[in-house]
């Protein structure tokens, strides 16, 4: 029972909503308009670290930081979209993701320690935040599943912003720019000739997905009141993916469905290594401290892989709408 | 699209070797005319670090190429390749065997787990006709297994082999270097030779050109495409795993020693134009530059921070590469 009570704590809680707004990003990048952004996580960095600069570093209050990870946050979807959105799909993949892997080894350089705090990153930049909690304090819940008054705030405000986001991609995909967008993951070429820009709604999607991504990051920033460069490895992303595609790859909604499955699962899983672990049926050397929060990594690995050799339109999605980059 | 007529080699030999030379002389007459512990009299040792590093690169760059020249997909895996290289022959050298032999295995297993996987894995999804996109986030799920089931089988500590550990180094130039360093750059000079070599003068090299050049002529022609497909994913895996053991000579073999230097791999294929073996070495040596070379005006844990930042430009101005050609890439 503990163990399932654990996985919903997590699936519930902030870091499944970040992952959940992270994923409605990814979502409109890879499900709408059918660009693969491997580097979401890059995003997500950027968004923690504007918040945690603009209120540490500066000494801004937090609406003024909120306005910087938003500005930041175009500039870098400018930055990596315009060089590569008019080439082959891959080279938009391999671009992100090692964008994502830039911008991490310039924040934990020593050169910029002055501003991004190096390795240690930065602390304590959210107490605005929590203040404005209209939460009793106090914790809250249904017998083992608590939560506390701070966590809860953040919980509300990230669950929020994912669905208020996932309900703009709905509407998106509705409007005259979501059916081109939704035509130009079917076939550029088509939109091409029919007169519309595909570079403009393709930098459009990316900007809006990425200001996405940094909002999760920005919630990661608020809900741990710490920054630390080496939480945003590329991993990140993939969890991101694992996310979209379970949930449903081009659902409104999925995103939000596969972040709650994902969390959930994967806290499962770890328990369940733990619990053999404990058994000692196995040697001690596949359960080193390493090796223990190795599992949930291969797990994800080999779960993407079978996703998409088996239903690459993931478990509620439509296999007619999903058959990307076929041609 | 590559072109056959374009005959490989005859251009490209000059350009590196006359532009390998060109720099070696600049960094030796500045080297030697700078006074003591300025940034110029540091300038030989980045450029020779530096080639060093591009010559490592080169190998995991080649097979990469390889791979998309005859299959279109991008191997966002191929940094594990580069990892069960350094590990295999980790492993067997410290049960006593010499290095050599151990890398020899290690070569034999990279090209064994590659052709498996082509087996087992890439020819079943084509003949599902997955799609580009599938193809890449299942390399990348691999990838992120392979990586982790490392870390649990490896551990997380960084290991080195235990022969030439420590070595006297020469000093010439206001450059310093070991037999290790030289033996490194041997190496990878052949084995990048052989493979050009092999490339541009066998039957089997002329059918792989063939086979990325067009395929579906090259099967017309009579060409197994199915067999090429085979011996390059087997190739490009034993060219990754010789450049494993090279980057685990050179520093220290651990468990995401290829995820970290896959980025790098990445930028000098682009930088050299896609698919083109010849261009990834001189993206390679153009990549492994740019980052010791940066060394010498920022800090050193930022030097694949520059490098990726070259291949960001390059996309900018030249996306096709140095050597590719314009409408390879562009979609529209």
């Amino acid at each position: 029972m503990d163990v399932l009570i654990d996985a919903l704590r997590t699936a519930l809680g902030p870091q499944a909503a970040l992952y959940a707004l992270a994923a409605v990003g990814l979502n409109l990048h890879y499900g709408y308009t059918g660009m693969l952004n491997f580097g979401q996580v890059g995003f997500m960095l950027v968004g923690a670290y504007g918040i945690a600069i603009g209120v540490s570093t500066f000494g801004w209050p937090l609406w003024a930081a909120l306005i910087l990870t938003i500005v930041a946050a175009v500039g870098y979807a400018l930055l990596l979209g315009l060089p590569t959105v008019r080439l082959r799909a891959d080279y938009l993949a391999i671009t992100t993701l090692a964008a994502g892997e830039a911008m991490r080894l310039l924040f934990r350089s020593h050169s910029t320690e002055e501003v991004t705090g190096g390795v240690f990153g930065l602390t304590r930049f959210a107490n605005e935040f929590y203040e404005l909690n209209p939460i009793p304090r106090g914790r809250y819940g249904f017998g083992n599943l608590v939560f506390s008054h701070q966590t809860l705030w953040v919980m509300i405000v990230g669950w929020v912003l994912a669905v208020a986001a996932a309900l703009l991609v709905w509407r998106l995909a509705k409007s005259p720019w979501g059916r081109v967008a939704l035509s130009i993951r079917e076939d550029e070429e088509v939109v091409r000739s029919a007169g519309k820009s595909v570079v403009s709604i393709k930098i459009q999607s990316l900007v809006l997905g990425g200001v996405m991504g940094a909002g999760a990051g920005a919630v990661l920033a608020i809900s741990q009141q710490a920054v630390a460069p080496d939480a945003f490895i590329p991993e990140v992303t993939f969890f991101a993916y694992a996310a979209v595609i379970l949930g449903g790859v081009g659902r409104a909604w999925g995103p939000l469905v596969g972040a709650v499955m994902f969390w959930f699962l994967i806290s499962v899983f770890d328990s369940g290594i733990r619990a053999l672990a404990d058994t000692g049926a196995m040697p001690d050397q596949l359960f080193s401290a390493d090796a223990l929060g190795a599992y949930r990594f291969v797990l994800v690995g080999f779960g993407l892989m079978a996703l998409m050799i088996f239903r690459p339109q993931g478990i509620f999605g439509d296999r007619n709408e999903m058959v990307l980059g076929d041609h | 699209m590559p072109d056959l007529r374009n005959r490989p080699g005859l251009g490209v030999a000059p350009l590196v070797l006359g532009g390998t030379t060109a720099l070696l002389m600049l960094g030796w007459a500045v080297g030697a005319n700078a006074p003591e512990t300025s940034v110029l009299s540091e300038f030989p040792q980045a450029l020779v670090d530096g080639i060093k590093f591009g010559l490592i690169v080169a190998t995991g760059a080649i097979g990469l190429s390889l791979i998309f020249g005859t299959t279109k997909m991008i191997n966002f895996a191929h940094g594990e390749l580069i990892t069960l290289g350094a590990i295999v022959a980790w492993y067997f050298q410290s049960i006593g065997l010499p290095l050599w032999l151990a890398a020899l295995v290690a070569v034999v297993a990279g090209a064994g787990f590659g052709g498996a996987l082509e087996l087992g894995l890439w020819r079943p999804l084509r003949k599902r006709r997955t799609g580009l996109f599938q193809l890449l986030i299942i390399s990348l799920g691999l990838s992120l297994a392979v990586r982790h089931i490392y870390l649990i089988v490896f551990g997380g500590a960084s290991k080195a082999y235990s022969a030439f550990r420590v070595q006297d180094s020469w000093n010439f130039w206001g450059v310093s270097m070991t037999p290790r360093d030289l033996g490194i750059m041997v190496t990878a000079v052949l084995v990048v030779s052989g493979t050009a070599w092999m490339i541009h003068s066998t039957p089997i090299g002329q059918a792989m050109r063939a086979v990325a050049d067009n395929r579906d002529l090259a099967e017309a022609s009579g060409i197994s495409v199915k067999r090429v497909i085979l011996v390059v994913w087997m190739m490009g895996s034993g060219l990754a795993a010789v450049g494993g053991v090279l980057l685990g000579l050179d520093g220290s073999v651990s468990w995401d020693m290829g995820f970290a230097i896959l980025m790098v791999v990445f930028a000098a294929v682009i930088l050299g134009g896609l698919g083109k073996s010849n261009g990834a070495l001189v993206g390679a040596l153009a990549i492994g530059l740019v980052s010791q070379l940066s060394t010498l005006f920022s800090p050193p844990e930022l030097r694949i921070f520059w490098a990726l930042l070259a291949l960001m430009v390059v996309l900018l101005v030249r996306p096709q590469g140095i050597l590719g050609s314009r409408n390879a890439t562009r979609i529209g």
